[in-house]
């Protein structure tokens, strides 16, 4: 990339590997295992859109992680993911410091979040799935909607991106389990108030598996479109191992080419589980040693 | 003189021995089995056999030069149109191509063309001193840019004669490493990693830049790069999305296709403790298909120390698609064949995990387009067998990502790009394509001999643009 980071594309022909060199230029941990980054990667955000991800890598012997945008700035060339370290990939991509380069970065992958004037839209973020919200929280208030959002966590340190979420929703509803902070419940509880006392047109929702089929079967009933943002296994992240398939509507689709958003009603939910818990035994195990070697 | 006789065997690693390691299968000719089966070879003057070779190597010029103890000006000979001897002469299908019409292959045995190419390859790369640089052809050319997509032996043949040439080459590769099938797909111990990375050092050596985590179509677009500082693009983007069967229960885990399965362990190296990526030692692993992928994923799933690894096809032996040498090398290591049989559903267990296939028997009735016997079920022939693992390699399509990204870019229905045969150029003007994004799944010679095609098409395109007619 030219030297510049300026948004628009410059002469692609210049591109070296060294210019491209994707380094953490911000780092913060948003909570005990919450980390942010902000990394230089100007291509990827001058055309990174809402509900896209990248696929990091850790190095020789990591994985590829794929991880959302959770946001960009084409102008200075940088894009944010926020990742919640659960294993080992995680667990190692958040000993990376400022200033440390990202072996590999690849993106923006995946479809982007269709966005219109729905109407009134509510967008809800549970855990990390927050940050992954984020953006297409963003899109649908710019796009018209009147944007209700709902932020729900296990406890107040894990609620994230509450301010910034409130500076452009026109409501913003905080649940926590265990009722730290906000209202005591989950997320579904506000949604069907919601949905009994108003006109609810769209509804996104972003978070852990069980939340996301939780906030299915709560507008199921009302007939309300519902998409959710689907983390099934990757590898490549490109359409080329099929790791990554989901039955939607019956049909196998690939959720990194055809997702990750789908047709909430329309996920099978059963085998999306059961794909994702397939390595829990070698991940458990990698997670352990990867701790115990945490200090080296 | 020539003279007749069986061809020199192939030296191989012992089958008890090789399955429990990836290092390669075949271990290659000593000089003197270099030198005695170049002697059989008869330097027809006709040269049938050079046109069975996609890059029309001149095959008896070089297997001369073998049998006059020349093999450094062996290996130049093969150059001169093969830039990546060393990976076509162990991964071309040669009883398909070359030695399919050496006219000793009429009464008995052709001469062993792949191996002697190995042979001169493996040769001068063990006794080349320095890399002698490549001058451009003409240094002028190096002010014109062209892009190449993908880094498999399309791409990498386009760039490297290209760059030849003197034009200056960026590849833009979407994974994090080089070289497509050649790396993720074709496992080590057929294609060794450390040959791989010596042709694609000496494709950097030419001046080649290499950018990986590229996709394009996504970080930019086919339009993008002609916008942006490139006079032409080449598309060697591959087949690489998987096939599948489309019955009930494919997506119950662990059922891989087979790119999931090489590239966890030929990309990831999962079977390896160090390696994060996860990977699951099968007891029972049935792999579908027979092609050479199939072959690669049972040998592979052996390897990794799998218990009982069985091939399920539904048509018989005669029909297996893969090279006959793969079928023994893997009915050698252990790897059981059940033929005449296509799996019906997959059955999964409380978890969500496969654990037996429903499968039917067939029997072989009229030819279909392909001219093989079509399969047809045996009516109430179904029964179970079990499986942890399967691997469903049915082959691959190309990836819909660039058709889908570039606008008025003219494919087939099932994906292929349309290019003009002469010079490689698609319906896009400065845009090219070849290999298997073209054909679909094919073979690593004529991906490259596609990479010839368009990288005198570009040529000749971007001279013709600027008026160049300097030689
Ligand atoms: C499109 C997409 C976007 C995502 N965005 C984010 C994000 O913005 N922030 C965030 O914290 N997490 C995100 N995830 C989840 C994140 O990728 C996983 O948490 C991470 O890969 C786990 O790797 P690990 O080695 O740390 O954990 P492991 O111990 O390997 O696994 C922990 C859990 O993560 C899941 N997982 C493991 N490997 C993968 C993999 N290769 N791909 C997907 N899931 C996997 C498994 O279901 C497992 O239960 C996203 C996932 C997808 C598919
Ligand atoms: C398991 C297996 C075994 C095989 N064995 C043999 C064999 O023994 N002999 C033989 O001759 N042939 C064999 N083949 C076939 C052979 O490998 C292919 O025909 C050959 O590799 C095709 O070359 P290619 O350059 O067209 O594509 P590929 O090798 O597929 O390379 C394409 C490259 O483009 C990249 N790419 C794709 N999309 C994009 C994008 N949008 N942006 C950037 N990069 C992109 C891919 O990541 C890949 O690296 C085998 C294939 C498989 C799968
Ligand atoms: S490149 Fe392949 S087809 Fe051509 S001579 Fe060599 S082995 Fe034969
Ligand atoms: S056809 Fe066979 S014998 Fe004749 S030149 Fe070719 S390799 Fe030699
Ligand atoms: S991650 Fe490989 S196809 Fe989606």
């Amino acid at each position: 990339m030219c030297s510049k980071n300026h948004g628009e594309m410059c002469n692609l022909a210049e591109l070296t590997p060294d210019s491209l060199k994707n380094t953490i230029v911000h780092k913060e941990k948003l909570s005990p295992v919450l980390t942010l980054f902000e990394i230089r990667a100007p291509l990827i955000a001058n055309s990174a859109k809402a509900g896209q991800f990248v696929i990091v890598w850790t190095g020789e012997h990591g994985e590829r992680l794929p991880l959302t945008v959770s946001d960009w700035d084409a102008a200075n060339g940088t894009i944010t993911l926020i990742f919640q370290e659960v294993g080992r990939g995680t667990i190692e991509l958040g000993r990376f410091e400022v200033g440390d380069e990202i072996p590999s970065l690849a993106g923006p992958l995946g479809q982007p979040t269709e966005i219109k004037d729905f109407g009134t839209a509510v967008a809800i973020g549970g855990g990390v799935g927050t940050a992954i919200a984020r953006p297409v929280a963003k899109a649908l208030k710019d796009a018209g909607n009147e944007l209700i959002t709902i932020v729900g966590a296990r406890e107040k340190s894990l609620i994230i991106l509450e301010d910034e979420l409130r500076s452009f929703s026109d409501e913003l509803i905080v649940t926590t389990d265990d009722g730290s902070y906000g209202r005591k419940g989950l997320v579904t509880e506000p949604l069907k108030e919601l949905l009994d006392s108003r006109k609810i047109d769209f509804v996104v929702a972003i978070g852990p598996l069980p939340m996301m089929r939780a906030v299915a079967d709560t507008t199921k009933p009302y007939g309300v479109k519902t998409i959710v943002s689907l983390d099934a296994i990757m590898i490549d992240g490109t359409g080329m191992c099929g790791g990554c398939r989901v039955t939607v509507g019956g049909k196998t689709k690939f959720t990194c080419v055809d997702g990750p958003d789908f047709d909430a009603h329309e996920v099978d939910w059963n085998e999306l589980r059961a794909r994702k818990a397939f390595y829990f035994e070698e991940e458990s195990k990698d997670r352990q040693a990867t701790l115990a070697g945490g200090d080296e | 003189m020539a003279r007749g006789g069986p061809r020199n065997k192939m030296p191989q690693q012992d089958a008890a021995k090789r399955v429990k390691n990836f290092d390669e299968v075949a271990l290659g000719y000593t000089e003197e089995q270099a030198i005695d089966e170049a002697e059989r070879c008869l330097n027809c003057k006709h040269k049938p056999c050079v046109a069975g070779c996609p890059v029309n190597i001149d095959i008896p010029a070089f297997i001369e030069l073998i049998k006059s103890n020349d093999f450094t000006g062996a290996a130049a000979e093969i150059k001169k149109t093969n830039s990546l001897p060393a990976i076509c002469g162990r991964v071309c299908p040669q009883e398909e191509q070359c030695e399919k019409l050496c006219i000793l292959a009429k009464k008995g045995e052709s001469v062993g063309i792949g191996r002697l190419e190995r042979f001169a390859a493996d040769y001068e790369a063990a006794h080349s001193t320095a890399e002698a640089a490549v001058e451009p052809e003409n240094p002028g050319l190096g002010q014109y840019n062209v892009a190449v997509v993908g880094c498999g032996p399309a791409g990498l043949t386009v760039a490297g004669d290209l760059a030849k040439k003197g034009y200056s080459v960026t590849i833009f590769e979407a994974l994090h490493k080089t070289g497509g099938v050649l790396r993720y797909g074709i496992p080590e111990f057929r294609l060794p990693r450390n040959i791989l990375d010596r042709e694609v050092k000496y494709v950097e050596s030419l001046g080649v830049k290499i950018i990986t985590d590229i996709i394009v179509g996504r970080t930019f677009r086919v339009e993008d790069l002609l916008r942006n500082g490139f006079e032409a693009v080449f598309v060697g983007s591959g087949a690489g999305a998987p096939k599948l069967m489309g019955i009930e229960g494919e997506n119950l885990s662990g059922i891989y296709s087979g790119n999931e399965w090489l590239t966890r362990i030929n990309l990831m190296r999962a079977h390896r403790e160090e390696y994060a990526t996860p990977i699951k030692i099968p007891q029972k692993a049935c792999v579908i298909g027979a092609g050479n992928t199939a072959m690669d994923c049972a040998r592979t799933a052996m390897r990794i120390g799998s218990k009982e690894v069985t091939i399920v096809y539904r048509r018989s032996r005669s029909e297996m698609p893969a090279r006959a040498e793969e079928i023994e090398n893997a009915e050698e290591e252990g790897v059981k064949l059940m033929l005449l049989t296509n799996p019906k559903r997959f059955i999964g267990d409380e978890k969500g995990a496969v654990k037996a296939i429903e499968c039917l028997r067939m029997e072989l009735g009229e030819p279909d387009d392909s001219g093989r016997r079509r399969p047809v079920a045996v009516k109430d022939s179904e029964f179970i067998i079990q499986a942890d693992t399967v691997i469903v390699a049915l082959g691959q399509n190309p990836n819909p990502l660039i058709r889908s990204t570039t606008e008025g870019l003219e494919t087939q229905s099932w994906g292929g790009i349309i290019i003009n045969e002469e010079t490689g150029m698609t319906s896009i003007a400065g845009v090219f394509a070849g290999g298997d994004a073209v054909t679909g799944e094919a073979t690593v010679i004529s991906a490259m001999g596609a990479g010839k095609i368009a990288a005198e098409g570009i040529d000749q395109y971007i001279r013709e643009k600027h008026d160049i007619t300097t030689e």
